[in-house]
Formats: structure tokens, C-alpha cells, sequence
């Protein structure tokens, strides 16, 4: 949204002139006229139905939209459930499930393609078909990651059993049925799913860093090691912010990839706050606790997002 | 906002069709029937309309209770584009009643007779203050027990009369190295064997009271405890990969003899059917053990929509066509359900279709026909829905103890009413 606002400011004239004829003011309304159809659009369906969410979380909207505001006994369930961790309610479950997932997804993603990348980076042969094999599950929707998963996963027909098959009979790998390890199974289809592309990003990054640096560096006799830890890393710094917010939005918005993958596990033991919210707004009819979980949702991104932009755009004018 | 938008779709439909006003012969269908035995019988009706010259439109979603069925129609329906039909399940009817977007069907039922031959207890749902808002297809049943016969010669079992024969008879499977239970670990089919549970422990008048009417004293005694002790017996006989699996791939496991016996309503016949299995000679239907003479019943309606005036006659013939004697014989038969009309001769379905209509028709008169919580019949959804989320935790472990499930469930029902 800034960026389209940002823009209309530069692509207005500061001096624009009271004499102006009707082709030069044309001329100065175009680049509104052209953005005038995707900001209303925005401003309807991005922020209008953010705030028709927050009032129906103050609603008691149970299958149907109510526009009757009955306080905030939404917020006061879900806050009830939050500590409700024996035995789990399934509002706990979500967000812990969120904070494992998060965590572990975005961190092994962005060790994983920072690794990948470096590797790729060593003027290999076969580079150009390497790269794309890593970067294609990007490619797939989260539906098809999952449902490949699930079936490699399953302890009946993937993995394990061909290695039943082979003779390694004692192996064992049943998390994607286990409550308690369903959700590394997640990790690992998102972590499949997304490193590829992460590596791409700093492959880019690293192509970036001019070779003089890396010169006078090894010139000064540091390591292979040192280079990479005290110049190469340092320099990549707003490719790792990039890449955090990439896979940050990704993590947060994860739902297709629970459900092909898990539906939603043992007991609902799978679930992050996206399932919550759709199995509470259109599975109990329950919509005014959906309604709430997507705003909670909501304020978690804003409260990882702003501090990023704010600290991204003061460094602007420098 | 939305509304606004609505109003315009609306309008803008409602042009559209009076610009040709002439009667649209076709029937626009939302429905889950998917796999093989149901698609089959729904196949029945299609051939039924298109005798009279409706062609049939499927808004088919796959799954196989209808949560992602019912998503697509609350969108549907959101943006005023109602299909001509749905299949729903109890209470969903009455919620989308009260919505005011559903049709009235009360004149054909009237020139039907649909009063007198349809039971009172589906009348509950398919009649919303005084109007005929859905057509009943069917009327299936939970508590039944779906055994593989040529498994159960080998091990030499005989019918299970108490809850204690049934594990007695799941131990000899076991020794016998078969699975004996076939689960699909999924909530509503944890839910569906649990409620036939509770009525064994605990009886009709139990069952009755704490899953219809919810009574606290009920949902909190030690009948409800020993029910879930019952339960955690039965998951030990389970096979360790059943986490998750589809109802009709746990009904194959017994089909195929992998497994010996599956507690699931009688759709599951339906399964066997299209594996061109007999009753009797490959497999046997018994009403899970202790629940004999009760019923414990879901429906699959077709709620009718308020369709737009040139789309009435279509909706017409789709619901006359839906509970006329021939297809609600034709269809039953095909699907495992009885009809849903009690005037329909028996003469047609095999010895488990005879058993449910006889079984349907008793507890009709005596006042043993019971909604099935699992299914949408005891209770409106968020009710239901929080049954279910308890009955799953406590099945895959997140729960630990009976004790705790019943103030978990105690707790998770007032907190949905």
C-alpha cells in the first residue's frame, strides 16, 4: 500500500503550474488515473474486509454475519483457551504448532539455502541445471507438496515400508501419525518446499559481492571460513531480511499444506491458527471466534512486519 | 458492505432471468456422494430426471463427511447463487432456514402425502414452521457392526450380544493375527463408533438424554466415564497406521479380509455392494453389540433453495422425484440406508436392508430413535463439533484419562451452547 502512495507523491510534479494546459494537468492526473482502479480495489478488499473482520469479532456471528455487537466474548474464549494447555484446547495447539513451525521453518530454510547457495557459488559445472532442480518445488502448489509428502510420509506406503521391503525391518518413522512429531512433518515438506527458492535469493546476493572484496580478503590471508563468516555473511545482511519476511508471510499464511498433508492430524494435533480459523468460521459456525483468531493473526504479523519497515525506511535517506 | 454487494448480485441475477423467462431444465446438485457405492446410487436419480428431461448439473466436492461441501455452499449462498439442491444434514437444514434462503416445498408435499409417510423424527429437520423446506433421502443408521465372514469362520466367532462378547471375539482376531477393528482416525468417525458405545453402556434412556437433550447430570456420571473406558478398550485393537484414513479404505480393510469387523452406519454396505459382496454368505450386519431395538439415525436430505421462479419447476421435480416409492426403494437399496418414507415395500433389499427397515420401523413406535451427536442430529454444529474435537483427543492421546474426558467434554459442550 505505501509503495503505491510513495509513488503518486514522486510522479506529481512539485511545481506544477497554475497556467498549466489541459494536456500537461492530463498529463499529471494520468498516473492517478491508472492507479485509481488497484487502490480502490485495495482499499476494499485488503483494509475494507480487515475492518468487517474486526467488527464481526465483536459480533455474536455464529453461521451467518450478525451485525449485532455483543462485546468481546470472542476474545475472552480464546484468551481462556490459550492457557488451557492440559489437555490441549485446540486454539493452545495452534499457536504452539505456530511457533514450532515458525521457527524451525524459517531458521532451517535460511540455513539450508544460505548453504546451498554457497556451495553452488564455487563455479561447479552443471550449475544451470543444478539451480533449477533445487529451485522447483517452489514451483508446486502446497497442495501437491503435501499430498507427496503424505503418501512418502506414511508409514504404510512410503518410506518406511520400501525399507521393510529392502530388509531394514526395525526402521521406524511414524510421525506423520504420532501427535506429538505430526507437526516436524510440516516442517519438513515447508523446509522441501521453500529452501530452494531461498537459495536462489542468496545466490543472487553472493553474485552481488564484488570480487575486489573477496580478493583483497584472501590477499590479507583470511580463511575460507573467515571470509565467509566475517565479509560474505555481513554483506548478505538485506538478503536475510528479504528472505525472513518471504518466509515469515508464508509460515504465518500455512494452511494448505496442513490440511493435504495431515488434515489437520491426530486429535487436530496439526493445526496452525489458519486451520483454527476456518474450522471455527465455517465448520462450528462459530464465525465471531474466527473472526477473532484471523485478527490475532493479524496483529502478530503487524507486530513482526512494522518494526522491519519501520527500521528499512529510516534508513532511506542516509 | 457485503451486503451491498449481495443486493447487486442479486439485482443483476434477477435481470438476467427475467430477460428469458422460459423454465431451465436442469438441476444444479451440491453434494458429497463420491465414492464408488454412493455415486452409484445417486446415479439412480439422475436417470430418474432424465426420463422427465431434467439434465443434472453435479456441484460436486470431494471428502467424506461434507465439511468442504458445506463451505462451498455457505459461499454460494453468500453471493446469492443458490444451487437447486443440497444435500445437507440436520441441523445445517434448519440454519439455513432461519437464514430465510431456503424454498417452500409444503403444496408438493401436500399433493404427496409426505406428512403422513415421512417419521416425525426427520419431520424435525425437513419441516421448518410448518414448511417443507427439504426433501428426506434417506434414513441411515450408526450402530452397526460390518464383519467379513470368511475372517470370522476362521476364527470361529459367533454374533457379539454384549459389549464384553465384542472384545472377546476382537481378542480372538488378534490371536488369529487379522486386525480386528478397522478405524479410520478421523474426528467424526471416532465420533460415530463412540456414540454406539455410549448407547451399549449406557442404554436408550442415557443416550437420549445426554446427547439429544445434554444434560449436564447425564454428560458428567460414571455411565459417561465407563463409556469412555469402553472406548479406550475398543483403540487398542485398532492397527497403529489408522490415523487419518478414509472411512471406505477402513471398509475395504474388511472387504479384503485385512481386518475383521468395522463399526460405522450403514453406508459402509453400500462399500460392499459395489465390491459385489452378498450379505450373509461374505459379509454379516449386526447391530453393534447391546443396542439391539434401539436405532441411532442420521439423514442425508436435499435442502430445497429459494430458487428464482423459472428454476421452480426443476426443483419440483427433484424433490417429487426424490421421495417417490420406486426411487426411494431403488436408491435405498443401492446406498445401504432404508427410506425414508414408511410406506416403501421392503421386497427389494437383502437381509440387512429387511433388518433396518423392521429395526427403523420399531423404534419409530417405540420411541427409541435417537440423532446421532456425531452426525449432525443430536445437536447443532458447534455442539457437535466440540463432541468430536473430545472424542478425538481422547482417542489419538492428547487426553490421557476417562476422567478427564468428561469434564473436557462437560466443559467443551456448555462452552459451544
Amino acid at each position: 500500500m505505501s509503495t503505491v502512495a510513495t509513488s503518486q507523491i514522486k510522479l506529481t510534479p512539485e511545481h506544477a503550474r497554475p497556467r498549466a494546459s489541459v494536456r500537461s494537468r492530463l498529463q499529471d492526473a494520468l498516473p492517478k488515473l491508472v492507479l485509481a482502479p488497484s487502490f480502490a480495489i485495495t482499499i476494499v478488499f485488503v483494509y475494507g474486509f480487515i475492518l468487517w473482520t474486526i467488527y464481526l469479532s465483536f459480533t455474536n456471528s455464529k453461521t451467518f454475519p450478525s451485525y449485532v455487537i455483543s462485546g468481546s466474548r470472542a476474545y475472552q474464549r480464546l484468551w481462556g483457551w490459550t492457557f488451557d494447555t492440559d489437555p490441549p484446547s485446540s486454539w493452545y495447539t495452534s499457536i504452539t504448532n505456530m511457533g514450532i513451525f515458525g521457527f524451525l521453518y524459517i531458521l532451517i530454510c535460511l540455513a539450508l539455502g544460505l548453504f546451498l547457495a554457497i556451495l553452488l557459488d564455487q563455479k561447479i559445472r552443471g550449475e544451470g541445471v543444478l539451480r533449477p532442480i533445487y529451485l522447483y518445488p517452489m514451483a508446486l502448489s502446497f497442495i501437491v507438496t503435501g499430498v507427496a509428502w503424505k503418501w512418502f510420509l506414511d508409514p504404510g506406503l512410503g518410506l518406511e515400508q520400501t525399507l521393510h521391503q529392502w530388509g531394514w525391518t526395525s526402521f521406524h518413522f511414524d510421525w506423520i501419525k504420532n501427535k506429538d512429531f505430526v507437526i516436524y512433518t510440516v516442517v519438513i515438506a515447508g523446509v522441501w518446499q521453500a529452501s530452494g527458492f531461498i537459495m536462489a535469493m542468496f545466490l543472487a546476493g553472493l553474485r552481488g559481492i564484488d570480487g575486489e572484496i573477496m580478493k583483497a580478503a584472501q590477499i590479507d590471508g583470511a580463511t575460507t571460513f573467515q571470509l565467509y563468516r566475517r565479509i560474505v555473511i555481513p554483506l548478505l545482511r538485506p538478503i536475510f531480511l528479504s528472505a525472513f519476511i518471504v518466509l515469515a508471510h508464508l509460515a504465518i499464511k500455512s494452511y494448505d499444506l496442513v490440511v493435504a498433508l495431515t488434515s489437520g492430524g491426530p486429535g487436530g494435533s496439526a493445526w496452525l491458527p489458519s486451520n483454527f480459523m476456518y474450522e471455527y468460521t465455517f465448520k462450528r459456525n462459530e464465525m465471531a471466534v474466527g473472526s477473532a483468531s484471523a485478527v490475532i493473526m493479524l496483529m502478530t504479523i503487524v507486530a513482526i512486519i512494522v518494526p522491519y519497515l519501520y527500521s528499512e525506511l529510516r534508513e532511506k535517506p542516509r | 458492505m457485503l451486503r451491498k454487494l449481495l443486493i447487486g448480485t442479486a439485482l443483476a441475477s434477477g435481470l438476467a432471468f427475467t430477460a428469458h423467462a422460459e423454465d431451465v431444465k436442469e438441476v444444479q446438485m451440491l453434494h458429497w456422494w463420491t465414492s464408488g457405492g454412493e455415486a452409484a446410487a445417486l446415479n439412480v436419480l439422475k436417470g430418474d430426471l432424465a426420463k422427465e428431461g431434467y439434465a443434472w448439473k453435479d456441484v460436486p466436492v470431494a471428502g467424506g463427511g461434507g465439511d468442504a461441501a458445506m463451505t462451498a455452499l455457505k459461499a454460494m449462498v453468500a453471493a446469492g447463487n443458490y444451487p437447486t439442491a443440497s444435500q445437507m444434514l440436520g441441523y445445517t437444514v434448519l440454519d439455513y432456514a432461519a437464514a430465510g434462503v431456503m424454498g417452500d416445498l409444503t403444496e408438493t408435499a401436500k399433493k404427496e402425502g409426505w406428512d403422513k409417510s415421512v417419521p416425525a423424527a426427520l419431520q424435525k429437520f425437513s419441516v421448518y414452521e410448518g414448511k417443507w423446506v427439504a426433501a428426506p433421502v434417506n434414513v441411515h443408521s450408526v450402530n452397526w457392526l460390518w464383519i467379513n465372514k470368511a475372517v470370522m469362520d476362521k476364527i470361529g466367532g459367533a454374533e457379539p450380544k454384549t459389549f464384553d462378547d465384542f472384545i472377546a471375539l476382537l481378542d480372538k482376531a488378534k490371536a488369529a493375527g487379522v486386525i480386528p477393528l478397522a478405524l479410520g482416525g478421523q474426528n467424526w468417525q471416532e465420533a460415530t463408533m463412540f456414540d454406539s458405545v455410549v448407547l451399549s453402556t449406557g442404554g436408550p434412556e442415557f443416550y437420549k438424554k445426554a446427547f439429544n437433550d445434554l444434560d449436564d447430570a447425564s454428560l458428567k456420571s460414571d455411565t459417561m466415564k465407563k463409556s469412555f473406558d469402553n472406548l479406550a478398550k475398543l483403540v487398542t485393537y485398532v492397527d497403529p497406521n489408522f490415523s487419518g484414513r478414509d472411512w471406505n479404505l477402513a471398509t475395504a480393510m474388511v472387504i479384503k479380509g485385512d481386518a475383521l469387523v468395522q463399526v460405522m452406519g450403514d453406508w459402509a454396505k453400500g462399500e460392499f455392494h459395489a465390491a459385489n459382496k452378498t450379505p450373509g454368505t461374505d459379509f454379516l450386519c449386526y447391530r453393534f453389540p447391546g443396542t439391539d431395538g434401539s436405532v441411532i439415525y442420521n439423514s442425508d436430505m436435499f435442502g430445497m433453495f429459494n430458487v428464482p421462479d423459472d428454476r421452480k419447476a426443476a426443483q419440483v421435480a427433484l424433490a417429487t422425484a426424490t421421495l417417490s416409492k420406486s426411487f426411494q426403494s431403488a436408491f435405498n437399496v443401492v446406498k445401504g440406508s432404508v427410506p425414508a418414507r414408511t410406506d416403501v415395500p421392503d421386497t427389494d433389499f437383502d437381509a440387512c436392508g429387511k433388518k433396518g427397515i423392521a429395526d427403523l420401523k420399531a423404534a419409530n413406535d417405540g420411541g427409541t430413535l435417537f440423532g446421532s451427536l456425531a452426525q449432525g442430529y443430536g445437536a447443532p454444529p458447534a455442539v457437535a463439533n466440540a463432541y468430536k474435537d473430545v472424542v478425538s483427543k481422547f482417542v489419538h492421546g492428547q487426553i490421557k484419562t476417562s476422567d478427564e474426558a468428561v469434564t473436557e467434554l462437560v466443559k467443551a459442550i456448555d462452552d459451544a451452547k
